[in-house]
């Protein structure tokens, strides 16, 4: 059904390649997040798979099939773009029914199929409506029903929340996420928001720089970063990176601890530090605390550590969860 | 907003501008109601505003002494003919430079622009000489011609920026909807366009109902626009007010209200899409 | 998308209107150049002869020449002024809450849609004319003599009359303009303690800069060129007081039948519509860039 491979494909803008070279496997099914800073070819790399963007070389395989030639809309991919992209001048029943009036269906097969995605989508009250008429979040399911109706082997999801707020944003996370426990389709989606690809994904890969950093699932990456900028992308708040010689104490060029992975007292441990900015959260406190010696290292904290500015505190790394890297940035295990 | 605005402030904000407003309008409604008096009452001192004989007389006059019609007729050949004339060669040539633009897209606008530069009687000498040898003097083809030739960069201009905000991830939508090209430009491009266009074809149907360098040199008896014919009553029948008035109403009435009803297009239209 | 085969698409697409539009520029304008070249007169024809430059020292020396010139640059500096400084005003009069806008905003542009003549010929009889005219009319009421204005100040009342149909332009792109203006940049500046002029001044006017450029290039374009508010109202006169080039060209083409000597001032005309235009591309490149 939906299962994707990429063979080394590159994508080349004139003489800048944003893309060098790309292997990846997604299976069928699987919710997978491409996760990356802004500029890192995540967008591009799916916008290859849609065949909006002929590739520079290699190809790509859709459900076992050679696609790298095909039109997109012979890939029997369905997209949802950022913009959303709907059609201005249609209603939503117009806009949902489009692709399946383009594949030719019957009227009476078309109605069925948008009165349905419309109760799935919670859109039947404004099915005659135009997309104007409709709030970002209605305009987003809008676009998700288009998408459904045709039942594609795999939905591409361009960055779809990023013009939403953030309270509506976790409820499409919700909504998506449903939606592929529903389907069980093959779901490829795009964010610069780790916290994004952690909450939905089965499967994330790191882009950075047109290459793929990692692949893992949200745990694996958080547990076993391959690499500094993995290990820098994904958590929050930011991994602590320290060198030089406490960083030698543990054979290693830099070593990174997670704020979560600090423990605080008021009177012993590793190192000292001072307290400069807290964050209170309620439950948790972040602490930015200047370590002597050391840069500043944030530490997470329960909401109910009694600390203020400019208090002395002592930090210690759990050693268990300390992750080691050499000199070129990559882990060593 | 929520800003707090006093009635006060407001009220007299509102009288200073309806005061303005109708004395900018006044000579319009003017020749309005002038249009309605006979040739004596328009001349009366005090002149009379409101309270006199209404007649229509003056409007069956204009058309039975100078066919008022018939010029009509030929202002609406002319501007419909030279817009629809110019809209068939720039949809074209907007199109490809929206959609598929190069290097060179920004320099070929600029210099289309540029042509407008051009004063016309830089042109007169010759063109009038062409149009008497080729027998185009004094006929609706040729007037068709030249208004379409003139307002040309206007049209490609106009339409370019309205193609030019049709977002591009519409049309990889519609690609990826399993359109084909020719779904595509009847489901999604042409009804998303069609705005633009009628803006583009109301606005130049203004311009060229209202052209009066060309209409004026290349026109005599037979093929004369309103613009000429009124013309034609600068002396000594400008003389008869009501008469004047009442061929200028009929000539500016058609255009003046189209313009009301395109007011927002007008401004994109005529800075080239600079201010919106 | 651009690919080989779309790119000789686009080309063939454009092609039409670039291949009209350069025959528009060439043919006509390179005639013209050839016959301010001769001696050619429509009332002598078989009589035309090489003549050399003389064709364009006669017109240099026409005291008449100098006179269009001064009287083309005051119709456009004159109406240009005006129309600037009232459309400001009134777009910032406009801008303000008050009821009926949508209405005053209908009377304030219905001048532009008038096409010059009924324009021209109104003011000139039913408002200006000495005897009947309105403004006579006022002049007695309050015991003044009535004026005659196209016979004492020709170029006065044709900028007077092109400045009216020209205001409503101005106003409309000012006040599109100015409705762009960020409401919360105003409001910071109040809160910067900005008062109702320097808000204006370091805030308005800047944001109206673009518009404003635009208004003095698309109204010089036009403004080079008036002609049918001269005809219908002074054809020119009294003498040449208000004569401008094109009026004086059209004159020594069509009522002298002078080739020759309308086409030289055709291309002194053109000429001089290129350095204002060249003048104009490097105000608004700056402006349009940024």
């Amino acid at each position: 059904m939906g299962s994707i491979t990429l063979k080394n494909v590159s994508k080349v803008f004139g003489a800048h390649a944003v893309i060098p070279s790309i292997d990846l496997d997604i299976n069928d099914g699987e919710f997978v997040v491409f996760v990356g800073p802004s500029g890192c070819g995540k967008s591009t790399l799916l916008r290859l798979i849609a065949g909006l963007e002929d590739v520079s070389g290699g190809e790509v395989v859709i459900d076992g099939k050679n696609a790298t030639e095909l039109p997109p809309a012979k890939r029997g991919l369905s997209m949802v773009f950022q913009s959303y992209a709907l059609y201005p001048h249609m209603s939503v029943r117009g806009n949902i029914a489009f692709p399946l009036k383009m594949a030719g269906e019957d009227k009476s097969v078309i109605d069925k199929k948008v009165q349905d995605a419309a109760r799935v989508l919670n859109l039947t009250d404004y099915l005659e409506r135009k997309p104007r008429q409709l709030s970002g979040g209605q305009r987003q399911r809008v676009a998700i029903g288009r998408a459904i109706v045709r039942q594609p082997d795999a939905f591409l999801f361009d960055e779809p929340l990023s013009n939403l707020d953030a309270a509506l944003r976790v409820n499409m996370w919700l909504e998506i996420s449903q939606l592929h426990q529903q389907l069980k389709t093959t779901m490829i989606y795009v964010t610069h928001d780790q916290v994004e690809a952690m909450t939905m994904a089965d499967k994330i890969v790191v882009l950075n720089r047109g290459r793929i950093e990692q692949v893992g699932s949200p745990l694996e990456l958080y547990h076993r970063p391959d690499n500094l900028f993995v290990a820098g992308f994904i958590g929050s708040p930011k991994m602590n990176f320290v060198s030089g010689a406490p960083a030698a104490a543990y054979h290693a060029h830099t070593i990174g601890i997670r704020p979560e992975h600090l423990v605080l007292s008021k009177d012993h441990g590793t190192w000292r530090g001072t307290v400069g900015v807290a964050e209170h959260l309620g439950s948790d406190t972040f602490l930015h605390v200047k370590a002597d010696g050391i840069d500043t290292m944030t530490a997470r904290v329960s909401g109910d550590f009694p600390v203020t500015h400019g208090d002395q505190v002592f930090l210690t790394p759990d050693a268990q969860r300390v992750h080691r890297f050499d000199e070129k940035g990559m882990a060593i295990r | 907003m929520a800003r707090n605005v006093s009635t006060r402030r407001k009220l007299l904000t509102t009288a200073a501008a309806w005061t303005i407003g109708i004395l900018i309008f006044f000579p319009i409604l003017w020749t309005f109601l002038t249009s309605f008096k006979t040739e004596a009452q328009a001349i009366a001192s005090p002149p009379a505003f409101l309270f006199f004989d209404w007649t229509v007389q003056n409007y069956f006059e204009v058309q039975s002494r100078s066919d008022y019609f018939k010029h009509f007729m030929n202002s609406v050949v002319i501007s419909f003919g030279s817009t629809l004339l110019g809209l068939m060669i720039a949809v074209p040539s907007a199109w490809a430079m929206a959609f598929a633009p190069t290097k060179r897209t920004k320099d070929v606008l600029m210099w289309m622009l540029s042509t407008k530069m051009m004063p016309p009687v830089g042109v007169l000498v010759p063109l009038y000489l062409m149009f008497r040898n080729t027998g185009l003097l004094d006929t609706r083809v040729g007037l068709v011609l030249v208004l379409m030739l003139i307002n040309l960069p206007i049209i490609i201009w106009m339409l370019y920026t309205y193609f030019k905000e049709i977002p591009g991830e519409i049309l990889e939508a519609a690609r990826m909807d399993g359109a084909s090209l020719a779904k595509e430009i009847i489901y999604v491009l042409t009804p998303m366009a069609i705005p633009g266009i009628a803006s583009t074809f109301l606005l130049n149907i203004i311009l060229a109902w209202n052209e009066a360098f060309w209409t004026l040199n290349l026109s005599a008896a037979r093929a004369a626009p309103l613009t000429a014919f009124i013309a034609s009553y600068s002396s000594p029948e400008g003389l008869f007010y009501a008469k004047l008035s009442a061929a200028s109403t009929m000539a500016i009435a058609p255009i003046l209200i189209l313009g009301w009803f395109s007011q927002k297009q007008l401004v994109r239209g005529l800075t080239f899409g600079a201010v919106k | 998308m651009a690919t080989l085969h779309t790119r000789s698409a686009a080309r063939l697409m454009i092609a039409p209107s670039v291949l009209l539009l350069l025959a528009w520029m060439i043919v006509p304008l390179s005639m013209t150049i050839y016959f301010s070249l001769l001696r050619y007169n429509l009332l002598m024809p078989g009589m035309e002869e090489f003549a050399g430059l003389s064709n364009y020292t006669y017109f240099l020396t026409d005291p008449a020449f100098f006179q269009a010139i001064f009287n083309t640059l005051a119709i456009v500096l004159g109406v240009l002024f005006i129309t600037v400084a009232g459309g400001i005003a009134l777009a910032l009069l406009l801008d303000q809450p008050m009821f009926g806008q949508g209405i005053v905003r209908i009377l304030v542009i219905a001048p532009f849609l008038i096409m010059p003549t009924v324009a021209a010929l109104v003011w000139k009889n039913m408002f200006m004319n000495p005897v009947n005219g309105l403004f006579a009319w006022l002049a007695k009421l309050v015991g003044l003599q009535p004026f005659d204005f196209l016979a004492n100040a020709p170029l006065f009342s044709i900028i007077l009359i092109v400045a009216w149909q020209w205001l409503p332009f101005a106003t409309l792109i000012l006040l599109t303009a100015l409705q762009s203006l960020d409401e919360e940049q105003k409001e910071a500046a109040q809160m910067d303690g900005a008062g109702a002029w320097s808000r204006f001044i370091y805030l308005v006017l800047p944001h109206l800069s673009r518009a404003i450029t635009v208004v003095i290039l698309i109204q010089t374009i036009f403004l080079l060129s008036v002609f049918a508010e001269i005809l219908v109202t002074t054809n020119g006169g009294p003498g040449t007081q208000s004569t401008n080039l094109t009026f004086l060209v059209y004159a020594q083409a069509l009522l002298q039948f002078d080739v020759g000597g309308a086409s030289a001032g055709g291309i002194i005309a053109v000429i001089l519509a290129n350095i204002v235009a060249i003048f104009l591309m490097r105000m608004i490149g700056k402006t349009l860039e940024a």
